[in-house]
């Protein structure tokens, strides 16, 4: 939600909407980056010390020494369970430790036992167990290629980048300004002391670094890869750019007011996971890290165009395509998993092994949300809840700012107009509707204040570098923020959600974790001073980590206030490798103009392929008053993303949906009633991500690995396995899209009209201000239930009708997910799975999980078959053995048959026969 | 409407026998339902066995056969409400749960406890029509009143412009006169119009002149205090003596306000008022402000603004305007004997006497300048520019101001001029918008005000405010609420909203049927 309101009076007098940049560091400004990014690639002084190896059945340690310090480091390596190889390199004794992420790792992973295939003088060929993979150490200098057959999957310090900054004792003797030319030359020591590595200042921020540099950098060669994705969060395009000619890519979690696109600027989150994908293998790098960081990517064909490359291969003169990569973080340590794949799911659930799936939302939580920075009172969010059935829009949840407190101390109300909050709640539970509340991380400084008293008292605030509580300057004026890596800090916080600590609560009543990054309005680049300390660590160190601490915190009393009954539903801005298990993410502070429409597409599948399926966009744009176009249009859009809230910022005029025009209201009406008939198969996906990790919103070339069509398309997604193909309006004034119809021996459905259309194709739709266009694949089965009603729990026990899109060979295939929706039953086992088939003219439900027991009241009102031949009759058969005949309408224009009314349970086994 | 729709309650409430027909059904389409025969959907698109009529599943393209049950997205359901008013629902609110219909018909299936509360609402909802009939009626005859003074009223200014107009050398002599206060009291054409006016203008004068003379205001006029005015000299000698002061008095050192009204005729004559020296020269003022546009400064419509002096004074009786003003009762006929009579109610911290002779005093000064600097003749012709409603029934409204107190600010409503908020605790006052136009749908017109172009906001436009009026007999700013950032909206209640309430007789039986 929030801006930087101090930034955004200096920019309103300057009159630009754009980010200033200059509040954000560049890496030149950034002294560790510069530091490091001055490094080019060459020899690297790091040699491995192969008498030092030591081979345990699943741990391979090993020195590695600097030859023009002597510093030496300690590398370990394991073969982790799913083809998963993880390389540790810390230093062999270093000054004091050196810090460690934890809390990402769901676990400390399975290893699987390495052997060493063979061993001279210049290195160690290990066996990494599967099919014919192997690691060869190369000694001198220091190399770690991974093969598969002749094939280098994955080369690492191949360009000599390595380099760790050991801890060192300040020696005073030296002065800031030594230059190279007065630097010791004694034959140990020739480190030269450069500017910002004791002491950096950016802006009027002083950084006080008392434990000098720290930085780690490693470089990553990936021979026959153009395409690499990920490392969220950037308003950027789908796949990475080379940065040879600008800035890496940032990992730092900001927040940025007024962020712009198509650019490598740290926005509010980081997941330093990386996709590198090509037509024979997909590969990931996860550099668990959480200080600030930079990614650099070059790549030796990013110069050439297509008649280059293709005059390459004529002449055979072409050097394999690939790509490099570096990572620099400011302190920690080195430790990367290198997932192998070599599919893209494989990938996803070798990330999913390591740091846990997507959590499991509760199903209101995919219907439609209702924001604004504010509902003003009770009075407000009432008129604004009877607007929506006034105007039969349905919607599960509306969401209070921070307006709605009492000063921006969180866990209050406004004693105004939130007077009597639980009225206004089971007002809203009376429409099975329910709300979400904000709680930022900031805590104001107020002696009356009960949360800031306990915290103050029971020392959990974070520290500045002098040992005094942390203060900085936020939404409530003067503001503490708890340390919540502490894991006593994060159970007080949790409890705080219980009924009788959170008062006026319900359980209908959600939360929203905003300025989790932290911000700090005068901190530097508006966040916490990097000498600020977390105990033992540094700001710096667990920087990034900062965000996903708040919401597990947060997540964790919602579970504990209903008992650990209920699923937990929390929003967070700020993000981490792992933050996918806490709750929903969304881009943050984005603005009312088209192209911040157009990028929510490729940040949600950016995030989706590091396991953040949960993800949205405001809609409608935060800053900014929408064109009636772009709204409607970003309604359309948001239909068919995860996470779909609507919100505002508070100068902006209102926009709900009912204020522009019966006809605007009416298209928004449509396409939120598009997303509710589609929430049975949003909530399966959400189960499956929750099983497999993975992604919800997934670009095309996961499920079309070797169309190279696909790889950098950003305009168009699918929504789960490969069954819907959306490609939103993203464009003013459009007349038209073009979609590109993936799968050379595919067919696909226009879900509005039923049209047939073969794939492996550009196809151009005509679009009018209606126009949503999505296909469904041929040979999908898709569940829905077609009775929109005023919010999704409405909808419960309603029957579903299923969408059976025939393939080429007629067959189809899909799945059915019922539990009741909100609690952990699932977790025993209380659900309905089943998969659905359509083969040999026969529809049949089987049960997935004969060990599962739930029931349900919902049936089965209806079966569409597309692409369908007229049948002679079409038979029902129930598990009982019964039999019955049921009635029909074919549709030979189309080739559509419905079939009317079979009627069973959506749990049982059933058969249908088309004859 | 109003009516109309107690009526139907009441009709309603006598006809409502069920009639068997499928569920979901309303009376009026009862014909196309015939059990046993085949039903054709109503949008002609096809024929069905009744049997699907209401079988939970959705046949006809337009809803029609599933009008009791929520298979149809575009369905509707009846509920009956006997005792309240028939409505339709979406049919995808029956058995979700949650009740709407008041009879409970649409959760005949959802295991959800629903309480009939037809005769409740339609009890309180015939009291709530009932009264707002009344209120329709009773403010409609407030209405009358309202365009009758307010023609007549007009009719006045419009004379009064007219004269004005009429001689700008007659302005001039009048300005001219009225620089000294005799000579504006004596105007002919002000005696018509003013006769009674005149009798507490003098007493009013004395007060004023006893105020002026009680340098340290002690409720007496002593010798020392008449000494410094020397145009009191009775010989004009150019020496005027303490003995000749006490002569004045009545022989005595001083004298209260009673005594002082004993011996006004002493000094009425020669008294020169201190305020008027200090008075800038009136006729430079009128000129200008004559040949000024209208609208250039909105405070131009405060004649009490522009007095350049004792604006605290000005203050507190524009305050008192306002309370008293909330407490209206019936709408105001001219301004300055609504004013007096106010006054005399007014509960002072001054005995009463006193009192009335400080806003004799006031209210002479307004009296002052709305005859005296030429600003009653711009106004006049700004107010009679105003679309005061299709019969001048808003005309009562002009110059007034109606202020609401929240819980953070005052509000302030001023007709026609503008709208402010001022935090109850201290700060300066904002702009919500000045009057820019009648801003109710086409039907209505007059029925919202829109005020615009108030003091600008950060990143956004500038302030704005939609008055919503709704008939009531009194005239009160009733809510407050900034629904965007800068968008405001108040709710305000005044008689000469109200419509004419329909015949009752009417059509009682016509209804009947439904």
């Amino acid at each position: 939600m929030a801006p930087l309101l101090v930034l955004g009076l200096a920019l309103c007098l300057s009159g630009t909407w754009a980010v200033d940049k200059g509040n954000f560091k560049t890496c030149e400004q950034s002294a560790f980056c510069k530091r490091q990014r001055a490094l080019k690639p060459g020899e690297s002084p790091y040699r491995a010390l192969l008498e030092t190896m030591e081979l345990t059945n699943t741990r391979l340690t090993l020195q590695l020494i600097n030859d023009n310090n002597k510093v030496r480091l300690l590398l370990e390596l394991y073969r982790l369970q799913g083809n998963i190889t993880r390389v540790k390199i810390n230093e062999l004794k270093p000054l004091k430790p050196r810090y460690e992420v934890p809390d990402v790792l769901i676990r400390e992973p399975t290893t699987e036992p390495l052997s060493v295939l063979s061993q001279d003088e210049n290195g160690v060929v290990l066996s990494l167990g599967v099919e014919s993979q192997r690691v060869i150490i190369s000694a001198r200098p220091f190399r770690l290629d991974i093969m598969e057959g002749s094939d280098v999957l994955m080369s690492l310090n191949s360009r000599g980048l390595l380099a760790f900054e050991h801890l060192r004792m300040r020696k005073d003797t030296f002065s800031y300004k030594v230059t190279s030319t007065v630097a010791s030359t004694t034959k140990e020591e020739e480190e030269k002391v450069e500017d910002g590595m004791w002491e950096e200042t950016f802006k009027s921020h002083t950084d006080s670094k008392p434990n000098g540099p720290s930085a780690v950098s490693l470089d990553f060669s990936l021979p026959g890869v153009e395409h690499v994705y990920g490392i969220p969060e950037h308003a950027d395009t789908l796949r990475l750019k080379t940065t040879d000619n600008g800035d890496p890519y940032r990992l730092y979690n900001l927040d940025v007011f007024q962020y712009e696109l198509y650019n490598p600027m740290a926005l509010y989150g980081s997941v330093p996971v990386m996709v590198a994908h090509s037509a024979q293998r997909t590969t990931g790098i996860f550099w668990l890290n959480a200080a600030e960081t930079w990614v650099d990517i070059s790549s030796n064909t990013a110069g050439k165009t297509v008649f280059g490359k293709m005059l390459d291969y004529v002449q055979g003169s072409s050097e394999t395509p690939q790509t490099d990569v570096r990572w620099i973080s400011e302190s920690g340590i080195i430790d990367i998993f290198i997932m192998l794949g070599p599919t893209p799911k494989d990938v996803f659930s070798q990330y999913a092994s390591l740091t846990g799936t997507q959590s499991f939302p509760p199903l209101a939580s995919l219907g439609y949300h209702q924001c604004r920075w504010n509902y003003n009172d009770q009075e407000d969010v009432k008129s604004v809840d009877a607007g929506f059935d006034e105007h039969d829009i349905p919607y599960d949840f509306i969401w209070l700012d921070i307006e709605h407190t009492d000063g921006k101390r969180y866990f209050t109300w406004d004693p105004h107009k939130f007077a009597t909050p639980k009225e206004m709640l089971q007002g809203l539970m009376d429409k099975k509707r329910k709300m979400v509340a904000i709680v930022d991380p900031h805590i104001k400084v107020d002696g009356n204040y009960k949360i800031h008293n306990e915290i103050r008292s029971r020392g959990f605030y974070v520290k500045n570098k002098d040992g005094g509580d942390y203060e900085g300057w936020c939404w409530p004026g003067s503001a503490s923020y708890p340390d919540f890596t502490r894991a006593d800090m994060r159970a007080w916080w949790a409890s705080m959600f219980a009924y009788d600590q959170y008062e006026g609560t319900m359980e209908n009543l959600y939360t929203w974790n905003d300025m989790n990054e932290p911000s700090v309005f005068n901190g530097p680049e508006v966040t916490m001073h990097k000498d600020a300390t977390h105990g033992a660590w540094e700001h710096r160190d667990i920087h990034n980590l900062y965000g996903l601490y708040v919401q597990m915190a947060t997540a964790e009393g919602l579970i504990q206030r209903s008992g650990g009954v209920e699923r937990p539903f929390v929003l967070t801005r700020a993000f981490f490798a792992g933050s996918q298990r806490l709750g929903a993410v969304w881009t943050g502070d984005n603005a009312a103009e088209w192209g911040h429409l157009k990028i929510s597409i490729p940040m949600c599948l950016s995030m989706g392929l590091v396991g953040i399926s949960f993800c949205g966009a405001d809609i409608g744009g935060f800053f900014k008053s929408p064109s009636t176009e772009l709204l409607v249009r970003w309604y359309q859009a948001g239909a068919y993303q995860p996470f779909y809230r609507a919100h505002a910022h508070v100068d902006t005029p209102r926009r709900e949906p009912w204020l522009f025009g019966p006809e605007n209201t009416a298209l928004i009406r449509e396409a939120v009633r598009q997303r509710y008939t589609l929430l049975p198969y949003w909530y399966q996906l959400f189960y499956r991500a929750h099983v497999t990790g993975e992604p919800v919103m997934r670009p095309l070339w996961v499920e079309y690995p070797q169309d190279l069509a696909t790889f950098a398309l950003e305009d168009e997604y699918l929504i789960g396995k490969t069954n819907l193909l959306v490609h939103p309006v993203v464009e003013e004034g459009a007349r038209g899209v073009t979609a590109y119809l993936p799968g050379k021996d595919e067919v696909w459905f226009d879900v509005h009209t039923f049209q047939k259309h073969n794939g492996a194709q550009n196809l151009y739709i005509p679009v009018t201000m209606s126009s949503i266009p999505v296909f469904q694949r041929g040979g999908s089965i898709i569940p829905r239930k077609l009775r929109v009603r005023r919010s999704s729990t409405c909808m419960e026990h309603d029957p579903y009708t299923l969408y059976v899109a025939l393939n080429l060979q007629r067959t189809a295939d899909g799945e059915l997910y019922i539990d009741d929706g909100h609690t952990f039953n699932y977790e025993k086992k209380e659900f309905i799975y089943r998969k659905l088939t359509f083969a040999n003219k026969v529809l049949s439900s089987v049960n997935l999980a004969p060990d599962a027991k739930f029931t349900t009241d919902s049936w089965i009102e209806r079966i569409i078959v597309l692409g369908a031949s007229k049948p002679s009759k079409v038979t029902l058969k129930t598990a009982d053995g019964q039999e019955k005949q049921l009635e029909f309408d074919f549709d030979a224009s189309m080739s559509v048959l419905t079939v009317r009314k079979p009627g069973m349970n959506a749990g049982a086994d059933w058969t249908m026969t088309f004859q | 409407w109003l009516l109309f729709l107690l009526l139907l309650l009441l009709s309603v409430g006598v006809s409502a026998v069920e009639v068997q027909r499928p569920r979901g059904v309303p009376l009026s389409k009862r014909q196309f339902y015939e059990e046993g025969k085949p039903f054709t959907c109503l949008d002609g698109s096809r024929t069905i066995p009744f049997d699907r009529v209401n079988d939970d599943y959705c046949d006809c393209q337009d809803g029609s056969d599933e009008p009791g049950t929520a298979a149809c997205p575009n369905g509707s359901f009846h509920c009956t409400n006997a005792g309240f008013r028939p409505t339709f629902i979406p049919s995808s609110r029956i058995n979700d749960g949650i009740c709407d219909c008041c009879d409970t018909t649409d959760e005949y299936n959802s295991g959800a406890t629903c309480q009939n509360t037809c005769r409740e609402l339609g009890r309180k909802e015939r009291e709530s029509l009932q009264k707002m009939a009344e209120i329709a009626k009773e403010g409609f005859l407030l209405k009358q009143q309202l365009i009758h003074e307010a023609n007549r009223g007009l009719e006045d200014k419009k004379a009064k412009l007219g004269d004005v107009q009429g001689s700008k050398k007659d302005l001039e002599a009048k300005v001219e006169a009225l620089r000294t206060v005799k000579e504006a009291a004596e105007q002919p054409e002000r005696e018509a119009k003013e006769r009674h006016l005149k009798a507490w203008e003098e007493s009013a004068r004395m007060a004023e002149v006893f105020l002026e003379l009680d340098d340290d205001a002690d409720g007496f006029v002593s010798v020392p205090e008449l000494l410094s005015h020397s145009e009191l000299d009775p010989d004009a000698d150019g020496s005027f003596t303490e003995a000749e002061a006490q002569g004045l008095l009545g022989g005595v050192d001083k004298v209260d306000t009673a005594a002082f009204e004993s011996i006004w005729s002493n000094v009425k004559e020669k008294y020169m008022s201190e305020s008027n020296a200090d008075t800038p020269a009136p006729e430079e003022t009128s000129r200008e402000e004559i040949n000024e546009p209208v609208s250039d400064n909105e405070s131009d419509q405060y004649p009490d603004d522009d007095i350049p002096e004792d604006e605290d004074d000005d203050d507190e009786e524009d305050e008192d305007d306002d309370r008293d003003e909330h407490e209206y009762k019936i709408p105001p006929t001219a301004r300055t004997e609504e004013k007096k009579d106010d006054d005399e109610g007014a509960m002072p911290p001054y005995d009463q006497e006193t009192q009335n002779l400080i806003d004799g005093k006031n209210a002479f000064k307004t009296e002052l300048f709305n005859f005296g600097f030429g600003i009653c003749f711009r106004n006049l012709e700004k107010e009679i520019s105003f679309d005061f409603g299709p019969s001048s029934e808003f005309a009562y409204l002009y110059s007034q101001c109606y202020e609401l107190t929240t819980s953070e600010y005052i509000y302030r409503l001023c007709p026609f001029n503008r709208v402010t908020q001022k935090p109850k605790f201290g700060g300066s006052e904002t702009n919500l918008g000045s009057w820019g136009k009648w801003a109710g749908p086409e039907d209505s017109i007059y029925s919202v005000m829109k005020y615009e172009h108030g003091t600008g906001c950060w990143q956004g436009p500038s302030r704005s405010t939609t008055v919503k009026l709704t008939c009531g007999k009194e005239t009160v700013v009733t809510s407050t609420s900034e629904p965007s950032r800068c968008e405001y909206l108040m709710e305000f209640t005044c008689p000469a909203i109200c419509q004419e309430p329909p015949n009752l007789e009417i059509s009682s039986h016509e209804h009947q049927e439904l």
